[in-house]
């Protein structure tokens, strides 16, 4: 099987699952699940030559011209990804098929999910920055859609739209980014990357390069003070926030980061800003998560504040971090999923997702209960989940950090005892504790509902028991792709007495005492977030793009402001600049005086046309000005004959009685004219108007003197007899060899007749 | 002949462009018929200057030399004819604004929408 063909399923897949829903009904996850099960062991498959050191690529022209081409590079990373993407997103499949139940038009919604699934796989596969990018916003286009699913809720569609606007910023960013990255390369394709990581970092297009791509990556990865769309974004269905909104679509821009760590790595730069968001979103994910009572936003915070953990990871960039940070996303990806899918099943239960109205739902589902358990477990780093090594990679790795290792250990000791707390509070609260009054009562969610938790916290489990032969495999080759030359730590469940399991053992304690001593916490952290965090970020968000309305509109009314003239005047201006700046830097214009040729007759003429623009244009009375007009027109006739142009003298004198007639005919409806602009206005249009008059006068003195090329008029001087058997050569031309030409003006002219005549008797229908 | 004629031209367009520029619809015309006029004598001008001797063939020897470049007189005379077509609609144009408006002053009629 072909990576290319596992995509092309997929996608057949999501445009023809709108249409099955009616032949399969609930059933469908089971058959759609399928496919990327196949895909799942497709790549498992590949692994013992991955692990081997193999890596694979297809490439397929696209835009060869551009170094665009649709390639793929799959290596341990992308297996990994893979693997979660494709193992989760099958039982995302049978779990949503059930939990959709009762929703309208379940059949799109599994379209988009694998619709989701295809452009996550085709992220991390792809070995072409530009295929990486097209893959990415695929991605926030189905998440776009799967957030705003359900659509009649003005709360759903405006969290998939603050998701959207982000994400897609980000998306932007990282567009330019990849294509300023690709610039000195002169090729987007990863294996010229990977080549020779050093052309970029000593090129000056590094630093914008860089930025660019982390706000990419930072968006995606809901990193602080991008977060707060990852909490909203839980409008989705559960299903949704299972799949996307914890274990694989807010990774793609830890992905992103750990791809090009070899390429944009390793430098001061890169670990300063990984390490201070990444800090940052990890402390204030796991603090805002406290107060916090609906379970789903719960547990959107602390994947906030694992994203930030795993942004930190790669930024420290030793050899344990970059260790702990492919562990601890699987053991996320894994005990997320989990927790995700069985608050769904909670909600589904109960009717309800708010803690405080839960309690003792033991008795009610015992086996959901312990898988629940056994995730949170993991998420608390309790042996003997993989959570559990997980975290004893991270507290190594960040107690080895590079810089300021103490101000990180502290932020993720507190961050983990944070985490322990709310494993204590999930698990306590809602399993046992006070049993408010339920609707119905509460029973063990159905095997399609139960199946996916299940399995991925036996597998968080088997891997946690078994870390050399399972986990090991799974990570090593992945953690030699994020960093060349790094090696895979052997993994131990238990690694004898030292600081790091001190630590583990004070953040559990911690953990446990800030339980017993819960509500005068809460309270306490509420009161902090009220007086310092008040402002709600998605609410400024949303203040921004009213004010970007705002400001838009202000400008489309400032430049589409409706009146002509400063259109005109715009151009004028802008163009007499132009024009004025290429003939001062322009070659000088030589006047060549010779009285000679200046008969007094036409200089005569001359200045009469000129003196009736004149009185045309300045003439107070519209008769005065009309007639001005046809002086002008009747002197520009006696130019043409004077040189030559006998048509052009009869055609004009023609013209200039028809348009007098009809100019005075229309005249005698206008009223008088009437003074509308102040001296002020009459000089500024002067000015401009002199200084295109101006400038159309250097372009006549400069045509005149410059004959570039062999004029085209031979060849109808020579055949206009012998072909066309006609010797006034001007009407040869319009009749014979042009005559399409004047065809087309007699038809202009025809309609114009007709918009005339139409005009005319519209107005003597209404007069009627 | 031709500093003359440059003169001209730019006063023709310094014309059109200032009616162009006017609040009163008509002037807008008359803008419109002077851009007209000073485009067809900017091409005839560009077309070179030749006294007396038209393009016609009239078997003289050495007559193709002398003669008008016949081309640029040709388009000219398209032009004379297109603006003509022009002019006659905008004015119409013009009649029907002002009985629909009962005004000929264009900023008027950006503020009434």
């Amino acid at each position: 099987m072909n990576i290319g063909i596992l995509l092309l399923a997929l996608l057949f897949l999501s445009v023809l699952a709108p249409f099955t829903r009616r032949y399969l009904g609930n059933a469908a996850g089971w058959i759609f699940a399928i496919i990327p099960f196949a895909g799942f062991v497709w790549f498992l498959g590949m692994l013992p030559e991955i692990n081997r050191g193999e890596v694979f690529t297809h490439r397929y022209s696209w835009l060869p011209a551009y170094g665009i081409d649709f390639s793929f590079y799959i290596d341990g990373l992308s297996v990994l990804f893979s693997l979660l993407v494709l193992g989760i997103g099958a039982f995302i499949l049978i779990y949503a098929g059930y939990y959709m139940k009762t929703y309208p038009m379940k059949g799109r919604f599994m379209g988009y999910l694998v619709l989701f699934m295809a452009s996550m796989v085709g992220v991390v596969v792809s070995g072409n920055l530009i295929t990486i990018f097209v893959f990415w916003e695929l991605t926030s286009i189905s998440s776009y859609l799967l957030i705003g699913y359900n659509h009649e809720k003005p709360e759903a569609r405006g969290a998939a739209l603050q998701a959207l606007l982000i994400t897609g910023f980000g998306g932007l960013a990282l567009l330019g980014g990849f294509v300023l990255l690709g610039i000195p390369f002169g090729d987007y394709e990863l294996t010229t990357l990977f080549s020779n990581p050093e052309v970029i970092k000593s090129s000056n297009l590094y630093l914008p390069a860089l930025l660019l791509i982390l706000a990419g990556a930072f968006t995606k990865s809901a990193q602080f003070p991008f977060h707060f769309w990852l909490p909203g974004a839980m409008a989705a269905p559960s299903p949704v926030s299972a799949y996307l909104h914890s274990a694989t679509m807010v990774k793609a821009g830890i992905f992103l980061l750990a791809r090009l760590n070899p390429v944009l790595g390793g430098t001061e730069l890169w670990h300063y800003l990984l390490s201070i968001f990444g800090v940052t979103t990890m402390f204030v994910g796991a603090w805002l998560s406290i107060t916090q009572t609906d379970l789903k936003r719960i547990l959107a915070y602390s994947t906030v504040s694992a994203l930030g953990t795993l942004v930190l990871l790669i930024g420290t960039g030793t050899e344990y971090a970059i260790n702990a940070a492919i562990i601890f996303l699987l053991v996320h990806a894994l005990y997320k999923g989990t927790l995700f899918m069985m608050a769904g099943n909670i909600e589904k239960n109960t009717g309800t997702r708010d803690i405080n109205k839960l309690g003792g739902l033991f008795k009610y589902m015992p086996f959901a209960a312990i898988v629940m358990i056994l995730a949170l477990v993991s998420m608390a780093g309790i042996p003997p989940m993989l959570g559990f090594i997980g975290k004893e990679l991270i507290y190594e790795a960040k107690s080895n950090a590079p810089s300021a290792h103490w101000f990180i250990l502290i932020a993720g000791f507190m961050t983990n005892a944070i985490m322990v707390f709310l494993s204590m509070r999930l698990t306590l609260d809602i399993f046992w504790g006070k049993e408010p009054a339920y609707d119905k009562k509460p029973k063990e969610p159905s095997l399609a509902l139960i199946l996916g938790p299940f399995f991925l916290v036996v597998i968080s489990l088997f891997l946690g028991l078994f870390p050399k032969t399972m986990a090991n495999p799974l990570t090593s080759q992945a953690i030699m792709a994020i960093s060349p030359g790094m090696a895979a730590i052997k993994l131990k469940l238990w690694h004898g007495f030292n600081l790091v399991l001190g630590l583990s053992a004070l953040t559990i304690a911690l953990g446990v005492v800030a339980y017993k001593y819960r509500d005068p916490i809460i309270s306490m952290a509420t009161r902090i977030n009220l007086k310092y965090f008040r402002e709600e970020f998605s609410r400024v968000f949303f203040r921004m793009i009213d004010y970007f309305l705002i400001y838009t509109k202000e400008q489309t009314k400032a430049i589409q402001h409706g009146y002509h003239r400063f259109y005109l005047m715009t151009v004028f201006v802008v163009a007499s600049i132009l024009v004025w700046i290429q003939i001062w830097n322009g070659d000088p214009v030589i006047l060549e005086l010779n009285f000679r040729d200046m008969p007094l007759n036409l200089v005569a003429v001359v200045a009469l046309i000129i003196a009736a623009t004149i009185s045309a244009v300045v003439a107070h009375s519209r008769v005065v000005a009309l007639i001005a007009m046809s002086v002008i027109g009747f002197g520009i006739t006696i130019i043409f004959i004077a040189y030559s142009g006998v048509d052009l003298a009869i055609t004009m004198v023609l013209v200039e009685i028809l348009m007098v007639i009809l100019a005075m005919a229309v005249l005698f409806y206008l009223p008088k004219y009437v003074k509308y602009s102040g001296t002020g206005a009459r000089m500024r249009d002067a000015l401009i108007a002199s200084l295109v008059g101006g400038f159309m006068m250097v372009l006549v003195l400069q045509a005149g003197s410059s004959a570039v090329q062999e004029p085209v008029s031979e060849f109808f001087k020579q055949s206009s007899y012998t072909e066309a058997f006609g010797r006034n050569i001007v009407n040869v031309i319009l009749v014979d060899f042009r005559a399409f030409d004047t065809l087309g003006e007699i038809t202009v002219l025809a309609i114009a007749a007709l918009g005339i005549f139409s005009m005319i008797k519209l107005t003597k229908k209404i007069k009627i | 002949m031709l500093f003359l004629f440059a003169i001209l031209i730019g006063v023709l367009y310094g014309a059109a462009v200032y009616l162009l520029l006017r609040r009163n619809i008509f002037k807008l015309v008359l803008g419109l018929i002077f851009l007209g006029h000073a485009t067809n004598l900017l091409l005839f001008v560009a077309g070179g200057l030749t006294r007396g001797f038209p393009s016609f063939l009239r078997d003289i020897p050495g007559e193709v030399e002398k003669m008008a470049d016949p081309l640029p007189q040709a388009l000219i005379l398209t032009a004379i004819v297109i603006s003509l077509g022009v002019t006659a609609f905008a004015l119409v144009l013009v009649y029907r604004f002002y009985s629909v408006t009962k005004t000929v002053d264009l900023d008027e009629l950006s503020e009434n929408e």
